[in-house]
């Protein structure tokens, strides 16, 4: 008893870097193999999709002169649609976060709707309140505008489905910012706008960032609720997803994985640098 | 330039923050506004900042009137209780900041202001320390930089909201003699908050009492001490040692307890307030005091040892404290559990329903048995 007392416990507690809590190697397994399964498995599959094909051949499909048009859409339409949602949701945030009113709490919660709401039924939803005849379209019709079945009608889409993304990064970010930051500035005689430019701004730049790209992330991805608005007609306004779809439809399998290949390189690599990206900064705000 | 504070009124919501403050601040000085938390001391100097607004009454700096001045006009330097620094610009950058967002036609130029930050950092001695960010310093470097961008704008009123309440306290000693020096040094009016008695003793030419949104008392700290006008400033400042008893002719008694008053009293039920200075400890009672006590604990660090004492017979709310020299330490040899006498030389009393003390003199030739005394 008493050896195996000695024996055990100075045995266990002089192990480097033994930790407070339990468990460590069990969460960590637990997250791993799930990460496994649910994203890097489905991923080797699409790889493994694509092997079958020629680099020649992979190299056609992916630079097919539709598939390409439907790239130079998505990407411009997801920057537009991001650089809205980056006013649009720094506003929101900003209200949420500094002012109190009734109906905030409603207001807090409305903002992840999208989240919620099937793709689709926004899609339709918005196809229909958008369209010539709709509940907005017909205003925007009298400014010649047509924003259901164009380009337009994608960002409105992609507006739409990834708005929480800003929102919800920014919104903590804004509440941590002590107030005294913004009234020493005053005091030393800066006016509002200087405030916001050089200690609000910088502040929540990072969390922005991050906002804005993954709410362009989720744009380049986004396919139920674009499909219904966009009209689809090929080199004006289809997106990369409806391609693929296309590819499945006509059973080839193959290209369908080579274009979804290239949607999802760039999405990895969008996020692996926002996240290097913001390392750095924060890096500098927390002394390391 | 002299602040001058005249029935300032502030509620926050129903909660009455501040009852018609007035205060007289002369030019130059360095005055400390001391209370308990939440006795409405920083929103005082928030209000005399233009922070925050007060709901009746006049801020006046040099005889003008700066009430409905906003906080960007008032050119004061205000330093925050956490820093506030700029925590994505350098230490450079953000002593520089306020001249730097100054408008372009009253800007110095770039080369100059470098000169300025320079020079203030090495004012306060951290000019090494220039191109850091604001979380690779430690808290007294922090506080310091604070300090310096507060001066850079040579502001000729300075407000420092609990200065030193974060750091351990060495560097809160070095901080604030330095303090006192840039003070002296620079002539500015300064007003900081504290609800540390210590420092606010140390630092000021008059300290603010404030206690539930009133100013209790304001002098110079040496008479704050001797002669506090209120039971509040009594308890507040410093350690006091307090016997309760009711008043039979010339003689306050409770339990076994008694002590002969210099002068009758008219109150039926007295307190008497004692500093730990104004007690004599004797191992017998004095003829015109009997005031048994117990040794509970004995302090032998600092420059007097403190024992804590309970009473034997009698009753009072907290434990007595009381000081004696090394030396009579050492010829009386006193342990934990011995009993001993306190002899009051000087005490305060305050009569059952008021709150005004009157001092009490006893006569060195009453005291007797000198063999008794340590």
């Amino acid at each position: 008893m008493n050896r195996s007392l000695s024996g055990l416990l100075p045995g266990r507690s002089s192990q480097p870097g033994k930790r407070v809590l339990p468990g460590f190697a069990l969460s960590l397994g637990i997250s791993l193999f799930f990460i496994s399964v649910v994203l890097i498995l489905p991923v080797t599959g699409l790889i493994a999709h694509t092997a079958g094909m020629g680099w020649e051949q992979y190299w056609a499909v992916i630079t097919d002169e539709r598939v390409v048009a439907s790239y130079k859409v998505t990407l411009w339409t997801a920057a537009v649609a991001s650089v809205i949602n980056a006013l649009v949701g720094l506003l929101l945030a900003w209200v949420l976060v500094r002012y109190e009113f009734p109906g905030k709490r409603i207001m807090d919660a409305l903002v992840d709707l999208p989240f919620a709401l099937p793709t689709a039924v926004a899609g339709i939803t918005l196809a229909a309140l958008f369209a010539q005849d709709g509940w907005y379209g017909q205003f925007f019709d009298l400014l010649g505008l047509k924003i259901s079945f164009t380009p337009l009608g994608i960002i409105v889409a992609m507006s739409f489905t990834s708005l929480p993304f800003v929102v919800r990064t920014v919104q903590p970010v804004l509440e941590d910012q002590a107030p005294e930051d913004e009234e020493a500035a005053v005091s030393l005689g800066a006016s509002d706008w200087t405030v916001f430019r050089r200690i609000l701004f910088p502040a929540i730049w990072p969390a922005l960032m991050t906002g804005i790209g993954l709410s362009f992330t989720r744009s380049l991805g986004e396919f139920g609720a674009v499909i219904f608005i966009a009209g689809n007609m090929p080199y004006v306004s289809e997106i990369t997803s409806l391609m693929i779809f296309v590819r499945l439809q006509e059973f080839d399998h193959a290209a369908a994985s080579a274009i979804a290949s290239v949607v999802l390189m760039a999405s990895l690599v969008l996020l692996l640098g926002i996240n290097l990206w913001q390392a750095r900064y924060l890096r500098r705000l927390h002394g390391r | 330039m002299s602040i001058s504070i005249e029935g300032i009124t502030k509620h926050f919501g129903s909660f009455q923050a501040l009852r018609d403050i007035s205060l007289e601040i002369p030019d130059g000085q360095l005055v400390g506004l001391l209370g308990p938390s939440g006795s409405g001391k920083t929103t005082l100097l928030r209000i005399i900042a233009g922070l925050e607004t007060a709901d009746e009454g006049r801020i006046l700096f040099h005889g003008e009137d700066v009430t409905r001045l906003h906080v960007r006009e008032r050119r004061v330097g205000f330093v925050f209780q956490h820093y506030a620094l700029f925590r994505h610009m350098t230490v450079a950058q953000n002593v520089a900041f306020g001249l730097d967002v100054l408008p372009a036609r009253e800007r110095p130029p770039a080369a100059e202001i470098r000169q300025r930050v320079q020079m203030l950092l090495e004012m306060v001695q951290l000019d090494h320390l220039a191109q850091r960010y604001p979380a690779q310093l430690s808290g007294g470097q922090k506080q310091r930089i604070a300090l310096a961008r507060a001066l850079s704008m040579k502001p000729q009123i300075l407000l420092l909201d609990e200065p030193f309440g974060a750091l351990d306290a060495k560097v809160r000693k070095d901080l604030r003699r330095w303090l006192r020096a840039l003070h002296e040094e620079f002539h500015f009016t300064s007003v900081f908050v504290t609800h540390d008695q210590e420092e606010a003793l140390e630092l000021s030419d008059q300290v603010a009492v404030m206690s539930a949104g009133s100013i209790e008392q304001v002098d110079s700290p040496q008479k704050l001490y001797a002669q506090p006008s209120s039971r509040f400033v009594f308890d507040f400042l410093g350690q006091v040692n307090v016997f309760a008893g009711q008043v039979e002719e010339q003689l306050l008694r409770q339990g076994e307890a008694w002590v002969h008053l210099p002068e009758p009293s008219p109150a039926p039920a007295l307190q008497l307030y004692m500093r730990s200075h104004e007690v004599r400890l004797q191992t017998a009672p004095a003829a015109y005091a009997h005031l048994p006590l117990r040794i509970e604990s004995i302090s032998l660090v600092g420059a007097e040892v403190r024992l804590e004492l309970s009473p034997v017979g009698w009753d009072s709310e907290e434990p007595w404290e009381i000081g004696i020299t090394h030396a009579q330490f050492n010829s009386w040899q006193p342990s934990r559990g011995d009993h001993c006498y306190a002899v009051p030389q000087v005490a305060h009393a305050i009569a059952q329903g008021t709150d005004t003390p009157e001092t009490l003199h006893w006569q060195a030739g009453e005291m007797d048995d000198p063999a008794a005394m340590i």
